[in-house]
């Protein structure tokens, strides 16, 4: 970092150590964010070895043991390692007390803490590839998990859990800033809508995360004690373990989603220049959408074996996700209308994540009525709805963040071409590799299968060539990033005319953010 | 590749052009399917007018709306109560119609016409066994008549399975300590898929079961006839290979989840605790009832389930006689 942008809290200490033992919520997001990249490119190699594996019908380079560890680890890592941390530990920590005007989050180090958990966790998830590996699906569902699965299960899980124990310290690290550092006249309601999806989101990892954390842990003691819990052999009910499982692993997509949404929020205000509309609402809608989320983990389960009934309230109560989804939706597409419109690399992300969130969305009405499901359940129907959900949800939400946050970051603007090519792989990619697979579903073919009937083999082929297209995209995303923060050029304190608190402080911000004390006498979006 | 890839593309098309079924689904081979396609219709259809107005609305935005200078000014809109109104009531009214249709059908779904015709089916890693009420076995096969109801009483051996029926739209988990049931009434005779639709492990994708619907005299036929009468031993070990083996090994030396059966008989077999045996008649009773008694080198522990009560001793004296003919 040249001297060009003046003291800083990247240059105000030096050294690896002056890193490692940071209490600086910014320095430790750059840090969540140096680990999720390493993590994300671990799990995108997986699904490379996987999708040319299924490029064709018949066995080819893995056996069937192989492919569904490969399976597993991509799916296990880009949950738990990538998605539940990505964009409240990475951009959440960075932007949270500079949108609100604070110092720092309420306990520094907690949140150091929490780094370290997760990096903790990963470790002990990752020792598990030296072992005999793990086969079970991310799900780990029993009484396969705990009977004859690989023994690398116990690594996975109890990863798992102690990564699960970082989630709910960051939660808690949030809600604690939230309440009580907000700049003076801040009111909730004068809140940035990021920080709203980050409240919805604290609150989901600190009520789901200890469920599916003892969950886990059950899982290990029938697996290594002998403990009945799950096993119908040891007197336990499997289908105990999905309601479990699933009690978390259902908020847990909303916790991808919601901060995702926030950022969507942000991005399509400061680049459409305009308040956005229906703020309330939109807040009104994270909220509804946590708090319902914890209300349907049964849709996962309507061919189970759970009751007929329970089947048709958890219908039910799906639908109510959906609408406060919608109106979302319908929101930011008003927040366009009679703006003025700028196309950068972060809008694109963010119209990328309505296009691609659309379909997500829709697709889900498919799953979420009972009938259509008992068809959907277990095929690449539903792999298509949750990737179009949390890679498009989760994934253009990062980058729309990263790209329109990385001038506060470094100090330094990307190049606009490249990021907007970026995007194009991105976009163009994830499509092709995820709407063949809709089709799949529709025509019966099953998930987690190592191979597959002949008359698949065309869509598999499609679906491959654009994972390839996809990860190309994402490296040179990164690379753009990067060279940004190396050589970009100076990108002063509000590139983008935005009017969030973190905005007018200097870019990148000093160590305690801002100069002077910030008083808030408006919302959020003073555009007009 | 990419000559694949563009007709993969066409063929989609031209598939999406000419299709008179419901579009991408399997064919339809009972009244159920027909109904529950005709909802997948309907939510398809409002879906796909919903996602390109959507579209259609941002890009024109886009395009109109596109910044003309740095100081262009904005509106303060803020809200509008009775939009938001409107668009929080019309979604939500066709969610509910939607959830309410589904009910219906699901109701129909899961409740079985009283006198259907009922078979436990098994899930075992990696194949479905049949039991029908006459006593009649088989596996990986089903026979059942035509427009007759048919309920499969499910159960599992080991891990949890589910048996779907893409051409029945309907699937239902098998779980290990409690039955589930699924009904069908097939209204066209042909052979179906049963595929197994959770992960159960390293064979999960091969455990593909055929369903054959026919005429309620050659079921009546089937149900009555001994699949091995007139069969030699080894003619008898080869049926049986072909239901219950041929998930996980070859007939030749070919090595898939377990070793190939080509060349087997009178080889010394290397074990994971380091002693050896012949390959004999108890070497191959053994290796089918009691499977973990003794791993071979380069195999892992556990994947064999236990074929114990599900092969009769006729069945297994017929693959010993079949093993015994297969050279490498």
């Amino acid at each position: 970092m040249s001297d060009l942008l003046g003291k800083n809290y990247i240059n105000c200490e030096k050294g690896l150590w002056s890193w490692l033992t940071t209490l600086d919520h910014k320095r430790i997001g750059i840090m969540y964010l140096i680990a999720i990249v390493f993590f994300a490119f671990l799990g995108a190699v997986f699904s490379l070895i996987l999708r040319y594996e299924l490029f064709s019908a018949g066995k080819d380079f893995l056996t069937a043991l192989q492919y569904n560890k490969v399976m597993t680890y991509h799916g296990a890592i880009m949950t738990f390692m990538v998605l539940v941390p990505g964009i409240p530990a990475v951009l959440g920590n960075i932007l949270l007390p500079l949108q609100i005007g604070a110092k720092d989050v309420a306990f520094p180090r907690l949140n150091l803490l929490s780094w370290y958990l997760l990096i903790l966790g990963a470790a002990i998830a990752i020792i598990s590839l030296f072992t005999t590996g793990v086969d079970t699906g991310w799900t780990f569902y029993a009484p396969y998990s705990t009977g004859s699965a690989q023994s690398g299960t116990i690594f996975v899980v109890l990863g798992a859990f102690v990564m699960g124990l970082a989630s709910i310290l960051t939660g808690l690290n949030f809600i604690a800033t939230i309440h009580q550092l907000r700049a003076k006249g801040m009111t909730f309601m004068r809140m940035p809508l990021f920080v709203w999806g980050l409240y919805a989101t604290s609150i989901i990892q600190i009520v789901a995360t200890p469920v599916v954390g003892i969950t886990l842990l059950l899982l290990v003691a029938e697996r290594v004690l002998g403990v009945g819990v799950f096993d119908p052999k040891l007197g336990g009910d499997p289908i105990l373990f999905q309601h479990f499982f699933w009690f978390y692993s259902h908020p847990v997509v909303y916790l991808m989603v919601l901060p995702g949404m926030g950022v969507i929020s942000e991005v399509v205000t400061a680049f459409s220049k305009k308040v956005i509309f229906g703020y309330k609402a939109i807040v009104y809608a994270s909220v509804a959408i946590a708090g319902v989320g914890f209300l349907v983990w049964g849709h996962h389960m309507f061919v189970s074996g759970q009751s007929d009934w329970a089947g048709v309230l958890f219908s039910f109560i799906t639908m109510f996700v959906g609408i406060p989804t919608a109106v979302k939706i319908f929101n930011w597409m008003t927040t366009l209308y009679k703006g003025s419109i700028e196309f950068r690399t972060p809008l694109l992300f963010a119209l990328g994540f309505l296009f691609v969130f659309a379909i997500g969305g829709l697709t889900g009405l498919f799953l979420a009525t009972l009938s259509t499901d008992m068809h959907f359940h277990d095929t690449y129907f539903v792999v298509a709805h949750f990737h179009y959900t949390m890679v498009g949800g989760a994934v253009m939400a990062v980058f729309a963040g990263l790209f329109y946050w990385w001038p506060k970051i470094c100090g330094r603007m990307y190049n606009e071409l490249q990021g907007q090519i970026g995007f194009a792989f991105v976009f163009i990619g994830f499509n092709v590799t995820f709407f063949p697979q809709f089709i799949l579903g529709a025509m019966g073919m099953p998930r987690r299968y190592f191979d597959y009937l002949p008359e698949f083999e065309h869509l598999h082929a499609v679906s491959t060539v654009g994972s390839t297209i996809v990860n190309t995209g994402m490296v040179i995303l990164f690379v753009v990033l990067y060279r940004a923060w190396k050589y970009g050029e100076i990108a002063g304190d509000n590139p983008w005319n935005a009017t969030t608190l973190e905005w007018q402080t200097t870019s990148p911000p000093p160590h305690e953010n801002f100069t002077k004390e910030m008083k808030v006498t408006g919302g959020p979006y003073d555009y007009a | 590749m990419f000559r694949l890839f563009f007709i993969s593309i066409f063929s989609l098309f031209s598939q999406l052009a000419y299709s008179k079924k419901s579009v991408f689904m399997p064919p339809e081979a009972s009244v159920y399917a027909r109904d529950a396609d005709q909802l997948y219709s309907f939510i398809l259809n409002v879906s796909a007018v919903a996602f390109v107005l959507i579209i259609l609305i941002i890009a024109y935005f886009g395009i109109k709306y596109r910044r003309k200078t740095l100081n262009d000014k904005t509106p303060n809109m803020s809200h509008n109560f009775a939009l938001e109104v409107v668009w929080t009531i019309i979604p939500a009214l066709i969610f509910f119609f939607m959830f309410g249709w589904g009910w219906k059908l699901w109701n129909q779904a899961r409740h079985s016409p009283n006198g259907a015709l009922e078979i436990f089916a098994e899930g075992q890693k990696w194949s479905w066994s049949f039991n029908y009420k006459s006593g009649r076995t088989s596996t990986n096969v089903v026979y059942v008549p035509v427009n007759k109801p048919v309920k499969f009483i499910l159960s599992s051996k080991d891990v949890i399975h589910s048996l779907f029926l893409p051409a029945f739209r309907k699937k239902q988990d098998a779980v290990p300590g409690r039955y589930t049931s699924l009904w069908i009434q097939p209204n066209k005779e042909g052979e179906y898929y049963i595929f197994c639709a959770e992960f159960c492990g390293t064979g999960h994708s091969e455990m593909i079961a055929k369903l054959k619907v026919v005429s309620f005299k050659e079921y009546a036929k089937w149900l009555s006839n001994d699949p091995y009468k007139g069969l030699s031993l080894s003619a008898i070990g080869k049926k049986t290979f072909k239901t219950s083996c041929v998930a996980c090994h070859s007939s030749d030396s070919t090595r898939k989840i377990g070793p190939g059966f080509g060349g087997l008989w009178g080889s010394t077999k290397q074990f994971t605790n380091n002693k050896s045996a012949l390959v004999d008649e108890t070497y191959i009773r053994e290796s089918i009832l009691n499977p973990n008694a003794k791993i071979v080198k380069g195999f892992p522990k556990g994947v064999m389930p236990t074929f114990k009560g599900q092969l009769s001793e006729k069945q297994i004296r017929g693959l010993v006689e079949y093993i015994k003919d297969l050279k490498e």
